[in-house]
């Protein structure tokens, strides 16, 4: 048996009226790879921006490996192990892809602070950058300023950027959001081949992908947990068709 | 461009060659040598100029680098100007001690003032940072006994430069003094932005919204530069107060912060050079200018300003770097 990499409990959030995340209690286990789906509106970025406090709940708490975080700041959280990618592109489109990582390398190894040595210097952090670009196929596009990368490949500086920070939990929102669904593939193959320590949380919409690359489902439904199964138990509930794929469910 | 291979040494020496001294800024500070030979007489301007260098470059650590917005940064100009010149009356003229006096009660305020600014951005910021300069102007201006006032503070000496160097009326030691100090910062800042802090300061300045999101401390990192900022500016101002040996109200000035911002805008932000660049331009203009047609230079400024933003988004500095590398292209592609 392995142990909770990351639970909620009781969480609460509202936009005036509007309930966003009512009473979540989510409990991953280590190295689990859990899909987060939902209609749209069903409250499931939001729930990412809870977790690595981007948005303050309400009620509730967050605990990480055991740890209560609920209060952390939200980099805080990310020294911790609680790492994220955002749906809509958010990197530094002036630094190439070698620098935004170092960048990254740099605040984890807690040497970001330094002024006087030259960046080069850091020789460790910077080979352990490249490294991880060579892993999501950016070794040879790392030169080049990040606004100046296509898409797909800005989506995998996304998930780049969040394993430079080496999360124990990772929370990818639509990692592939406006890629082709030829290139969608490359995306997954790369989440796929991440460690098996690491404890995976996606939202995709693309039901092959959830059900080629998720050992476990969570649907969400108007800010709630409406079931969670395995894929073969969420494929064969029936409420999480009608959900899904009857009305159009705006919640 | 770098050949990139995935070899881990490459990215290494790439970085390493981005941080590279190029041939152009050893002409550059040869080049500020110059005014000793050509233009002894215009030694006091060159000083002048090498000091709102010194303050440009301040402004541009903050607003080229980590990109915060700031209309108040003569406060810290100001502040350590006021401070150089009183501690000079009341305690010795010792020019070094005092430049140090003055740099360390502006960064103090700048260290105050991080805590608040840190939280802000944009608009908010800029209101903020113009507040800040305005309150100190005024609480000069009231606390007459210690400041002059609108008079200003009279009666600053200085002692000669290492006790064999005077402040002699042509400027000989003025800018020797202020061009060292300037020459001595640049290199720390030109240090600084190579550096890993350097590297978060780009970061924030690209992606504020990121920046917590790799874990990175943004609000230390622009209490760190912001205060270090405001250091440079107090080394600006003091040198102001030293070798002019008097002290205005408006060293903290709205006009100064704006115009600083000018130079920096002018010259082109986050390079260093742009700030130095636009502060030559910006005082041999003045000093032109005025000349011509005393009450109306400023309107050639803000036609410089316009046409500058309008074509050089870059700057005067970027202007000319897209220029050289049209001109390498098109050289190679022969």
């Amino acid at each position: 048996m392995s142990g909770s990499a990351l639970a909620t409990r009781g969480l609460n959030k509202s936009f005036g009226s509007l309930a966003v995340a009512r009473d979540i209690a989510l409990d991953l286990p280590v190295g689990r790879r859990y899909a987060l789906i939902g209609p749209n509106g069903a409250g499931k970025t939001t729930l990412i921006n809870l977790i690595t406090g981007m948005l303050k709940p309400d009620a509730g708490e967050i605990m990480l490996g055991g740890e209560d975080i609920t209060a952390l700041e939200p980099q805080a959280r990310v020294r911790k192990g609680l790492a994220r990618t955002f749906q809509i592109n958010t990197l530094f489109p002036g630094l190439n892809a070698l620098e935004a990582v170092t960048l990254a390398v740099s605040e984890r190894r807690g040497i970001s602070n330094q002024f006087w040595r030259n960046i080069a210097e850091h020789r460790e952090a910077i080979e352990e950058a490249h490294e991880i670009l060579v892993k999501l196929r950016l070794g040879d596009a790392c030169y080049q300023p990040t606004r100046e990368l296509p898409y797909g490949r800005q989506r995998l500086l996304e998930i780049a950027l969040a394993l430079a920070t080496r999360p124990k939990v990772l929370l990818l929102d639509e990692p592939a959001a406006g890629v082709p669904h030829e290139e969608s593939g490359e995306i997954f193959e790369v989440v796929a081949g991440l460690s098996d320590q690491l404890t995976l949380l996606f939202i995709e919409h693309d039901m092959h992908v959830v059900f080629r690359f998720a050992s476990h489902i969570i649907v969400l439904v108007g800010g709630a947990i409406y079931t969670e199964g395995t894929p073969a138990e969420i494929a064969a509930d029936p409420g999480v068709r009608e959900v899904y794929l009857g009305k159009r469910h705006h919640g | 461009m770098a050949v990139p291979t995935d070899t881990a040494a490459e990215p290494v020496r790439y970085l390493k060659s981005q941080t590279r001294w190029h041939w152009a800024e050893t002409v550059f500070w040869l080049a500020t040598l110059l005014p000793f030979y050509l233009a002894p007489d215009y030694l006091q301007l060159a000083s002048q100029i090498a000091i709102t260098a010194l303050f440009a470059l301040s402004l541009d650590l903050i607003l080229g680098y980590a990109g915060i917005v700031s209309l108040g940064q003569a406060a810290f100009f100001g502040t350590a100007a006021y401070a150089a010149g009183i501690f000079s009356k009341m305690v010795w003229g010792e020019p070094f001690t005092g430049l140090l006096v003055g740099t360390a009660a502006a960064a103090l305020v700048g260290y105050a003032s991080s805590f608040v600014i840190a939280r802000f951005r944009h608009l908010t910021l800029i209101m903020i940072t113009l507040g800040l300069s305005l309150l100190l102007e005024q609480a000069a201006n009231s606390a007459g006994w210690l400041t002059g006032g609108s008079d200003g503070l009279q009666g600053i000496e200085i002692w000669p430069l290492f006790g064999a160097f005077p402040f002699d009326l042509w400027g000989y030691t003025a800018y020797a003094y202020s061009l060292v100090v300037l020459f001595v910062v640049f290199l720390c800042a030109r240090r600084l932005i190579n550096s890993p802090f350097g590297l978060a300061l780009r970061g924030i300045r690209e992606n504020a919204v990121r920046m917590p999101a790799v874990g990175a401390p943004s609000r230390k990192h622009i209490r760190t530069i912001y205060t270090l900022s405001a250091a440079i500016a107090g080394l600006a101002g003091a040198l102001l107060a030293q070798t002019t040996q008097t002290v205005a109200l408006d060293a903290l000035g709205f006009q100064r912060s704006a115009d600083v911002l000018v130079m920096v805008v002018l010259g082109g932000t986050g390079r260093l050079y742009g700030g130095i660049v636009g502060a030559v331009v910006y005082m041999i203009a003045h000093d032109q200018l005025s000349g011509m047609a005393p009450q109306y230079w400023y309107f050639w400024i803000g036609l410089l300003l316009v046409v500058v933003v309008m074509f050089l988004p870059n700057g005067i500095l970027g202007g000319l770097s897209a220029a050289a590398n049209w001109l390498h292209e098109r050289w190679s592609s022969k």
